[in-house]
């Protein structure tokens, strides 16, 4: 009957507290495994020598990425806009042929080949064609590859979102005599939104990898992706690595932004744990 | 009608004289007489039937079925599995239509009933909505409706203190148990002053003793609204211990077949003294009685 939660009572002080000691161990934990991980690499360059053909060592990564900070930059900023565009184009596409999908099974019979088709289909063998058929010097190509990545994953947790309202809920909705509008505002709306917000977080890192994998086939140059492959084809592989660095990034940028978009649905409509 | 047994159920008299005629709500509809009181009967249903399915295969859930409740006055649909009692409920509540006969809740057809607000109702799961909390939960049917704000708030307020959960209205269902989360539900169904309120199993899911207690709490609050009550279960003792009139309904078709009169009025209180009275005893055997004793008439009487 009643709720029992047990908490520590707040007048003692924290000598060390299992919560306290998890929380720092949190942070510390993936810290030192980098810091090892560094050591070892920069050990196996320095000392035991292995060729910096085969592996460039940190610092020397460091230092290219230091001696070629604006043109990082600006590379990150192309693949980055291109994520983003894609990203946002394929989620509001995929969310509003969801609703359409949702509301009419036709629609949702037509799409699902389509679906199917987009999920499959290798970015390998899109790219060179949406590349030359937007234009070499066209980033649209890049665009739309990253939308279509995005588009899929959204579209799919979406629909089955919207599917989770219960009868009972419906009855429900039905005997307050609520328009088609309420009902979707303030049931299957909210119902939905833990699973749009997961479909978002696969398709943000997709988006990210399409971009720059789209990059490798064609189209104008600038982007991580090119640089990486320009790079490495003329043998500058710590550069490479530099760019590859700046991928790593933007993919955690791509991470963090939808870990906030998530908080903040969950801060509008907090879902209570159910899913 | 086919049933020898019951007793004239077409316009039932009302088992007390209680009916609360002074009721302003009644005043606006009392133009259409439709009882010896002048208000309107909260459910009148004539020769109702409800057939599902497609032309191939037909259930029939409800054959021909009478039934009136009068305005404030609490009736306990009981019967076994399939007798179509929950059909009879959404039926009222305009959550189904029926295939023959008229349904009249408070002299409105039910989906006018319906789009007025004229019924809450509440369901064996209390089907809160989980991203609210228990005051939001309670204030959706108001918020739907467009009751202003401050009015929202003064009405949660009231009805949390109703049903005993004062220090959870910021809660989330989750967090409660079971009972607690019904008792929310029935908040909910109350928010907007139902002059009928339409009950299927709500205490269906719940352990006996947090049963009993929500029993004693529901006739509390329907003596305190002054609502009419239509209230599905499978339990005898719940239809006694709660109901002014328990219809009792067999299956294969769902019909009536005997009504009850509990003789136990609105005033009397509800709690463990009631459950230990011979009266209530009596009543008990009596529904068990009609209960076992439906199917076998009615088998005699539909011999084909």
């Amino acid at each position: 009957m009643t709720t029992t939660r047990t908490r520590p009572s707040p007048g003692r002080p924290a000598t060390a507290s299992p919560a306290a000691t998890e929380r720092i161990g949190r942070v510390v934990a993936p810290v030192v495994v980098g810091v090892i991980g560094l050591a070892v690499w920069q050990f196996l360059v320095s000392v035991v020598e292995v060729s910096p053909y085969l592996l460039p060592g940190p610092q020397e990564i460091g230092s290219e990425l230091n001696d070629n900070f604006a043109a990082v930059r600006e590379a990150f900023w192309i693949t980055g806009t291109n994520a983003a565009i894609g990203l946002v184009f394929g989620t509001v596409v995929g969310i509003v042929l969801a609703g359409l999908a949702a509301w009419a099974r036709v629609v949702d019979g037509m799409l699902a080949f389509v679906v199917a088709s987009l999920a499959v289909v290798p970015i390998v063998a899109l790219a060179p064609v949406l590349n030359s058929m937007y234009g070499a010097d066209s980033e649209y190509g890049r665009r739309a590859i990253a939308a279509i990545a995005a588009f899929v994953p959204v579209y799919v947790n979406t629909v089955r979102g919207l599917r989770q309202t219960t009868p009972q809920h419906r009855d429900l909705m039905h005997s307050y005599s609520a328009s088609g509008w309420q009902t979707f505002s303030s049931l299957t709306l909210p119902s939905a939104a833990p699973h749009v917000i997961t479909g978002i977080r696969v398709a943000s890192s997709l988006a990210v990898i399409s971009a720059l994998v789209a990059e490798y086939f064609g189209g104008p140059r600038g982007g991580l992706g090119s640089f990486i492959s320009t790079s490495a084809a003329t043998s500058a592989y710590a550069l490479a690595w530099a760019y590859v660095v700046a991928a790593i990034v933007l993919g955690l940028v791509a991470y963090v932004v939808t870990v906030l978009i998530e908080r903040l649905v969950q801060w509008r409509l907090p879902t209570g744990g159910r899913s | 009608m086919t049933t020898d047994r019951s007793q004239p159920t077409a316009p039932v008299p009302d088992p007390e004289d209680h009916v609360e005629t002074h009721r302003p709500d009644h005043d606006r509809t009392a133009a259409q007489p439709e009882d010896a009181f002048g208000a309107p009967a909260a459910v009148r249903a004539t020769g109702v039937s409800k057939t599902f399915g497609s032309r191939r295969s037909q259930v029939t859930a409800l054959s021909e079925v009478d039934l009136t409740v009068a305005a404030g006055e609490f009736v306990a649909l009981i019967g076994p599995s399939g007798c179509g009692k929950s059909t009879l409920m959404r039926l009222v509540a305009d959550l189904e239509a029926p295939s023959s006969g008229s349904l009249e809740v408070f002299g409105k057809p039910a989906a006018r009933a319906r789009a007025d607000q004229d019924y809450g109702i509440a369901f064996q799961q209390a089907g809160l909505l989980p991203w609210r909390t228990v005051a939001a939960n309670i204030a959706l049917p108001l918020e739907l409706h467009r009751a202003p704000r401050a009015e929202r708030r003064q009405r949660v307020a009231e009805l949390v203190e109703l049903v005993g959960l004062g220090d959870f209205a910021k809660s989330r269902p989750d967090q409660l148990s079971g009972g607690m989360q019904q008792r929310v539900a029935i908040a909910r169904s109350l928010a907007e002053r139902p002059r009928l309120l339409l009950m299927d199993e709500p205490f269906g899911a719940l352990d006996e003793m947090t049963r009993e207690r929500m029993q004693a709490e529901l006739a509390r609050i329907s003596l305190e609204t002054g609502a009419a009550v239509v209230f599905v279960t499978h339990s005898i003792p719940e239809a006694v211990f709660l109901a002014d009139r328990v219809v009792v309904m067999s299956a294969r078709p769902g019909r009536i077949t005997d009504e009850i009169v509990t003789g136990i009025g609105r005033d009397v209180v509800r709690d463990e003294h009631l459950r230990e009275d011979p009266a209530f005893f009596s009543k008990v055997t009596e529904v068990r009685e009609a209960l076992h004793a439906g199917p076998v008439s009615a088998s005699g009487a539909h011999e084909r």
